[in-house]
């Protein structure tokens, strides 16, 4: 019974270990981050897109990355919402009977899950060469678009199925039509999984670099066309930290302490979201 | 009533046009990739391209070998220091925790899977390569870095699998006097095997498309790594490293492009077996 | 005759051999609760040794977390805040020095539903054994034998040892459960309506093999189905809403209950 004992008791502080490493690397990271960034973090940061010689040392901000991720982001989950919700909804039963068909449909998804972002970047960067567009808001929102597609459907399809059959049929009783149903039964007790899908799959999009690499080009303006390359908080970041300065280097890390803190913000808001609009919906 | 009848129609056809978008994406991207790899794989033969080391685009000579070899280094590192310490994370969570502690760790690990890459990289350097331990920009550094972005992966495929073995069994396993770590042992791993390879395989996918967290600390020297300490070039970080240089020099665009197909192809059968694993595993509980 | 104060009607217990009074098993003050909301009231008896004990009652009496409390399964179901005593040869299972899994293995249990573990037949009787020392070979083809055995198993699955457990019918399945508690030498064992999922073919396969049993094992039985207690049981306890109401020599509390609630039951009003 030794043997057993300490064998439970070994096995039993390995796992604390590997538990302990898995939380200790989120705070190394986020620390480490705060704690190279934070110093180097004014207003003018926010506030003000890179003045000439930014690169160098001089003035300036990364506005231009910030506001280009809010456009690319927002724009990029609009294109994918627009497409995922009619695929989500189409996965219920109302709309295929046939199994194989959905699991077939639901692979796929888990399949271009997969597939890496630089993938994504260099087809699009293939497309936009075929139809002889430059780099671009479009094409960055394009390759993002594809990228948060299958985040966005499959999430969407989780928390749609779970709506009971009965609350559905309910409906169908009273003679709706299943896009009625959908838009006024489904979707509304859906509403805050919905949303927090949406946020999820913004905040990927957000925090992408190799799909927008290609895609987007980079630029220290602010796009006011959707024709015109934007810049991008991750780009910012990586160009900024390949300079030779070391102030441009920490303004790299001040970049990185904005990504993460807009990272935390809507992991944050996504779950304080789900549990208040939980309130609202049927049991 | 017309009106709405129109409207649902309308929705109907809608829905069915953007599922067959979302179907055709993955063929366009194969094809897509595959016509504009055609120009190098019709002047290089395939094994050459393949099995070749010397990388001169500017003379025509194109062996990806080092990169493939890169790509295969640091995935492997990755994978070997994440899977152990994921399952162990994963089995803790789904039989020994408190509830209270799995609610907590559970989005921290979701948080962890939610930091940009571009952040890890960022820290990768700070902590790893450059400062902190300094042990330089190898494939040392860039497994560290990938075996924390894969542990989310796999702890959370994991955890979901052993939290599926049925309660009855692993009770009758106890009642014939078996601790809690030999239940474990026997009885949740034996009967998630299926899930946990399906958990790795995923794990090792996300290891091999990752591109820049891996790119910012690895080295980026075209050379087949003959220990962890060399530097690596991955083939993510080939593409995105040489993008600029695309034009100037010929079929160079048609050889990333081919990298990228390389990758895509690996990544879809991984990600294949993987899913068909798990959907018979979830199949076979139901 | 004992009468106790509260609602607990206790008939002469029957002497048995080897042990005080011939009980096997003592069981005082048990207080199980779980969020404020009670499942067992101050339960206080004995089960006597190498005898049928039936443990009857309408669902929701708390026979299934008494018989957890047995064997110290309950520890394994979160927020239960257990109290009182239950001893067994000299023991308190819910002492602070006891060693859970020499418990488990004296008290063995099998439930209603039969779960094979993910191994083969063979690997299933031989789990117990193995897990507590035995490594050698022949010494595990024996155990798996005598156990496959005694619960008739043997003839029907020697062929194919090392066929995966989960191919075996779902009666051939409980016989496999019982013969894997046997393979640990236990001497006593615990079943949670072991025949409830079970055709009735295979379950008085397992009745017959349970009366087999008894003069080598205490045995304490919850079951549901009151002609399979009359048919079996030599000790009675009826439960009712948690409470211990009646428990005696099967027969005196069967024919002549005390308690209304026992005649009630016993009588089939209420179920």
């Amino acid at each position: 019974m030794n043997r057993r004992k300490f064998e439970e008791t070994f096995f039993k502080l390995l796992m604390l270990a590997c538990l302990g490493t898995v939380v200790g690397s989120l705070v190394a990271i986020i620390a480490v981050i705060a704690w190279r960034g934070l110093p180097a973090l004014d207003l003018a940061m926010v506030t003000q897109t890179p003045k000439g010689g930014f690169y160098l040392g001089k003035e300036g901000g990364i506005l231009n990355a910030i506001v280009g991720s809010v456009y690319l982001g927002v724009g990029a989950t609009a294109v994918a919402f627009v497409i995922s919700l009619p695929v989500a909804l189409y996965l219920q039963r109302e709309y295929t009977r046939r199994a194989w068909l959905t699991g077939f449909i639901r692979l796929l998804l888990d399949v271009l899950w997969g597939i890496p972002s630089i993938v994504y970047g260099a087809f699009g960067f293939v497309v936009m060469l075929y139809f002889g567009m430059r780099v671009s808001l479009l094409g960055g929102i394009l390759a993002l678009a594809l990228l948060e597609i299958p985040i966005l459907t499959r999430s969407m399809d989780e928390v749609i199925r779970t709506v009971s059959s009965d609350l559905r049929d309910a409906s169908y009783a009273l003679g709706a039509t299943r896009w009625e149903t959908a838009i006024k039964v489904v979707i509304r007790q859906t509403l805050p999984g919905i949303l927090t899908a949406v946020l999820l799959a913004f905040g990927r999009g957000i925090g992408d670099a190799a799909s927008v690499l290609f895609t987007a080009g980079y630029t220290d303006r602010i796009p006011t066309s959707i024709f015109e390359p934007v810049a991008s908080l991750p780009l910012a970041i990586f160009f900024q930290l390949g300079t030779p300065f070391p102030e441009v280097q920490d303004r790299a890390y001040a970049s990185a302490t904005i990504l993460v803190a807009l990272m935390l913000l809507i992991s944050l808001s996504s779950r304080l979201l789900l549990k208040r609009l939980t309130k609202y919906v049927a049991k | 009533m017309f009106g709405r009848r129109f409207a649902d129609l309308l929705a109907t056809k809608f829905m069915v046009v953007m599922v067959a978008l979302v179907v055709s994406i993955v063929l366009f991207v194969g094809i897509g990739l595959f016509l504009k790899s055609l120009p190098i794989l019709g002047s290089h033969p395939l094994n050459e391209l393949l099995f070749t080391t010397s990388w001169k685009p500017s003379k025509g000579e194109f062996g990806f070998l080092p990169f493939i070899m890169g790509t295969v280094w640091v995935t492997a590192l990755a994978g070997a220091i994440a899977v152990p310490i994921s399952l162990l994370t994963a089995l803790y969570l789904a039989e020994y925790a408190p509830e209270r502690v799995r609610a907590t760790v559970k989005p921290m690990v979701d948080l962890l899977a939610g930091i940009p890459p571009v952040v890890y990289g960022v820290w990768g350097i700070l902590a790893l390569s450059a400062g902190g331990i300094s042990i330089g920009f190898n494939v040392l550094a860039g497994g560290i870095v990938l075996a924390i972005m894969v542990i989310p992966v796999v702890t959370a495929i994991a955890e979901e699998v052993f939290r599926t073995v049925p309660k009855d069994v692993k009770e009758a396993s106890l009642c014939v006097g078996a601790t809690q770590w030999e239940t474990a042992k026997h009885v949740v791993i034996r009967s998630s095997l299926a899930g946990v390879a399906a958990a790795i395989i995923l794990g090792f996918s996300r290891a091999f498309g990752e591109t820049m967290a891996v790119l910012m600390v690895v080295g980026n020297i075209a050379r087949i790594p003959s220990s962890i300490f060399d530097a690596a070039y991955p083939l993510p970080a080939l593409i995105a490293n040489n993008y600029g240089e695309v034009m100037s020099v010929p079929l160079y665009d048609s050889a990333l492009l081919f990298a990228a197909l390389l990758l895509f192809v690996v990544i879809l059968l991984f990600n294949v077996i993987a899913r068909l694993v798990l959907l018979r595993v979830q199949r076979g509980v139901a | 005759m004992i009468i106790a104060p509260v609602a607990i009607t206790s008939h002469n217990t029957v002497p048995g051999n080897g042990h005080l009074n011939g009980h096997r098993i003592d069981i005082r003050g048990l207080n199980v609760s779980a969020d404020g909301h009670t499942l067992l009231d101050d339960v206080t008896f004995s089960i006597p040794d190498r005898q049928i004990t039936a443990i009857i009652g309408p669902s929701g009496s708390g026979k299934t977390t008494l018989l957890r409390c047995i064997n110290r399964l309950v520890d394994s179901t979160g927020g239960l805040k257990v109290l009182g005593e239950i001893w067994v040869d000299g023991e308190n299972v819910f002492g602070p020095k006891v060693d859970v899994t020499a418990i488990r293995k004296k008290i063995g249990l099998i439930s209603q539903r039969p779960s094979p573990l993910p191994m083969s037949i063979f690997d299933n009787v031989a789990f117990g054994p193995r897990i507590h020392g035995t490594r050698n070979r022949s010494q595990l083809s024996e155990i798996v034998e005598e156990c496959l055995r005694t619960t008739g198993l043997w003839e029907e699955v020697k062929d194919r040892l090392r066929a995966p457990a989960s191919r075996l019918s779902i009666g051939q399945q409980q016989r496999l459960c019982l013969a894997r508690s046997l393979a640990v030498r236990p001497e006593i064992i615990l079943c949670d309506e072991p025949t409830s999922a079970l055709d009735p073919v295979s379950a008085q396969n397992i009745e017959k093999k349970l009366v087999e049993l008894k003069s080598d094992y205490t045995i304490v039985l919850v079951t549901h189905i009151l002609r399979q207690a009359r048919r079996l049981a030599d000790y009675l306890v009826f439960m009712y809403g948690g409470e211990l109401v009646e428990h005696g020599p099967a027969r005196q509390v069967f024919e002549s209950p005390e308690e209304p609630r026992t005649r009630s039951y016993i009588g089939g009003e209420i179920s």
